[in-house]
């Protein structure tokens, strides 16, 4: 690569490859939280099932060589996962809180568990697309080697936004989210639409923890979230449950990570720290902006158990 | 007796005795083995600071007459108390080896003094005169082989331009990035090396995005001092980028791109260890030692690493190895201009000096804070 260095120019750069490569855990896992919440409830385990991906997702692409294999391994998982939480908080008087925070210990400390033996080997890794083909700066191809994950999480985050707003599918999600009792007397089982939408929910929230151990950072280990499934639950509140907002949030949450280590590669080393925190700082300072004690959190579904 | 301090497993193995005792008499007269302990703060797999530390615990397994016990993922807190004594109490364990930096203070010195038979070997602590005579601690001036990596990383620079992805800016830390930059410049004077701290010892993602960001940079040569360095090596080789390792050798991972390392070798302390204690000698409370006393290593050299990179690299390590070599030595200047070793000072590894470093040396592009 000589002495093509880019000065300054590779902090922009770097939040924009940034903003592709780490945001696409946050997509999957918003997107699928956002499914869920429309549905009336709130699964706090997908810190959880994001680690619980992760590792099947290596696992199974390290025993079948195929890494595709492992995506949909950890969708299923999550799904599974998903399903636990919706059938729990079936029950009567189950908060469904509670129930996620359960979820997500339990779901890390399985993961850690059955992926003891997986952090020494090497498994298959998914493959990326280069876009970068037409430029000959090498960092720029880099930043553009973009993975079809995240590419299919873009895709997803408009389908969302028509689906909930013109589907019969996306109405009903949205009946169950406002008002339970219209969808009852709709005849529609709750239960069922919330059962369903958790599930969607966990699938897609596997999926992000397979981009994770598959493709960036790039394998199992046991730190590899360090919390990423709980700041896009988060981050979903903060995107007033818009799918597309979700987008937009999670690309800049990327951003955000990549901004403490690029700054510092360019020789901006003061105060480190604070921008290695520029994601958390992100999410309180938006919090902060659009939160009032004076009205409730607009577009928030209305069975939701912080709401109600 | 204060009976908050009795532990369930203490409960546990005291009903656990009546039992045997009232059935096997008193247990003991059998265990002419010795059991030792290990203790990690990690997963024993991680291709760093707890992998070191298991294959130690994996070469005693081999010795005749000793069991070891091992438990991983024990926090810096009371759990290391808790585990300490059941391994005492229930495993029988005589030798115990807690091997992360925060177990030291207060819990490994505590524990020492309740059970003033047992024999504790920590890792990076800091013994002193007031702490119990059972308690020691080791540690390896492993800044000599980053010193090493540094000089073949040097050679094998094409853009002069090296990275160093740092978890903290501690002075362990920084002893190994200014070593590992002097050696660097030994081989090409206008070497620098980049830092990045990702603020804490094991952040996947922030290390993954470091190691990007110094080849962004036109880096072609990373190392790191964090816990487990496969995130760095793995990205680094997918970039076309080489690495020197740390901690174990991880060469397995990126076999084209793997130069050299810096290692532990647990695997030779610690037999040496139990030869001591069974032969009755006492192992020194405050136990350092580099490559000469076989606590540190490097990796084997990869293939890309040239004959003029062995050839100064061995020379070095051959002086390391005499013990007439010292890294930190007069005149060296910091980063920011300002003299902090004066000429004609050489601070050999043992000068405590060193343990207290916060500076970066001339070379080094960064700060600690």
């Amino acid at each position: 690569m000589a002495d093509a260095s880019l000065g300054l120019w590779t902090v922009p750069l770097a939040v924009f490859g940034g903003a592709i490569r780490v945001s696409t855990p946050f997509l999957f896992v918003s997107l699928g939280e956002c499914i869920t919440e429309r549905s009336g409830r709130i699964n706090l385990g997908l810190e959880g099932t994001l680690v619980m991906g992760a590792m099947s997702a290596y696992g199974i692409s390290y025993l079948s060589g195929s890494p595709w294999l492992g995506v949909l391994a950890a969708g299923i998982t999550g799904a599974l996962f998903g399903a636990l939480h919706a059938g729990v908080c079936s029950l009567p008087r189950v908060n469904d809180i509670a129930v996620g925070i359960a979820l997500m210990l339990l779901g890390t400390g399985l993961a850690f568990f059955l992926g003891k033996p997986l952090i020494e080997p090497t498994a298959a890794r998914l493959p990326a697309i280069d876009f970068g083909w037409w430029s000959d700066v090498p960092q720029v191809r880099a930043a553009l080697r973009i993975n079809v994950l995240f590419l299919i999480g873009v895709a997803i985050a408009p389908l969302l936004y028509w689906a909930f707003r013109t589907t019969r599918w996306g109405l009903l999600i949205r009946t169950a989210g406002e008002s339970a009792d219209a969808a009852r007397a709709m005849g529609h089982s709750v239960l069922l639409i919330r059962l369903r939408a958790t599930m969607v929910g966990g699938f897609l929230a596997g999926i992000g923890g397979s981009f994770l151990s598959l493709f960036y950072p790039g394998s199992w280990n046991e730190g590899l979230s360090s919390g990423q499934g709980i700041t896009a639950v988060a981050l979903v509140i903060f995107a007033r449950w818009d799918p597309m907002l979700c987008l937009w949030a999670s690309l800049a949450f990327g951003g955000a990570a990549a901004l403490g280590p690029a700054l510092q590669s360019v020789g901006v080393t003061s105060g480190y720290h604070l921008f290695n925190a520029a994601p958390y700082i992100l999410t309180l300072a938006i919090m902060i902006i659009t939160c009032s004690p004076k009205r409730t959190l607009t577009g928030a579904p209305a069975e939701l158990s912080i709401t109600r | 007796m204060d009976f908050g301090r009795i532990s369930r497993r203490h409960l546990l193995q005291g009903s656990a005795a009546l039992a045997l005792g009232s059935t096997l008499g008193v247990r003991g007269a059998a265990a002419a083995e010795t059991t030792v302990g290990f203790i990690y703060v990690g997963s024993r797999d991680d291709y760093g600071y707890n992998q070191a530390h298991a294959q130690g615990a994996a070469a005693l397994k081999k010795l005749p007459g000793i069991k070891v016990v091992e438990e991983e993922k024990v926090p810096e807190t009371d759990a290391v108390e808790k585990t300490i004594e059941s391994m005492i109490n229930l495993d029988g364990a005589t030798l115990l080896f807690p091997t992360s930096f925060g177990y030291y203070n207060p819990h490994v010195v505590k524990m020492a003094g309740k059970f003033p038979k047992m024999h504790f070997e920590h890792c990076g602590g800091l013994w002193s005169d007031k702490d119990p005579k059972n308690a020691g601690s080791y540690f390896g001036y492993i800044d000599e082989a980053q010193y090493i990596s540094g000089i073949v990383a040097g050679y094998s620079t094409k853009s002069g331009k090296l990275g160093f992805v740092a978890a903290k800016p501690i002075p362990q830390v920084l002893r190994n990035i200014n070593a590992f930059t002097l050696g660097a410049r030994l081989a090409n004077p206008k070497a620098t090396t980049q830092v990045i701290f990702t603020g804490d010892w094991s952040m996947p993602v922030k290390e993954a995005e470091a190691t990007n960001s110094l080849i962004d940079q036109g880096v072609d040569v990373l190392t790191c001092h964090v816990d487990g360095p496969k995130t760095m090596v793995e990205n680094a080789a997918r970039r076309g980028a080489m690495v020197c390792g740390y901690h174990v050798n991880q060469s397995p991972l990126a076999p084209k791109a793997y130069l050299t390392g810096a290692e532990w070798n647990w695997e030779a302390l610690y037999p040496k260890f139990v030869k001591m204690i069974t032969a009755g000698e006492a192992i020194p409370n405050f136990y350092r030692g580099g490559l000469r006393e076989e606590i540190v290593k490097v990796s084997p050299y990869g293939e890309m690493v040239s004959a003029e990179a062995r050839k100064h690299a061995d020379d070095v390590k051959a002086k390391f190895m005499s013990g007439e070599y010292a890294i930190f030595k007069g005149p060296l200047v910091d980063n920011k201009g300002k003299t902090v070793i004066a000429s004609g000072t050489d601070r050999g590894q043992q000068d405590p000096e060193l343990e207290k470093m916060d500076y970066l040396v001339e070379g080094v592009i960064g700060a600690t804070a």
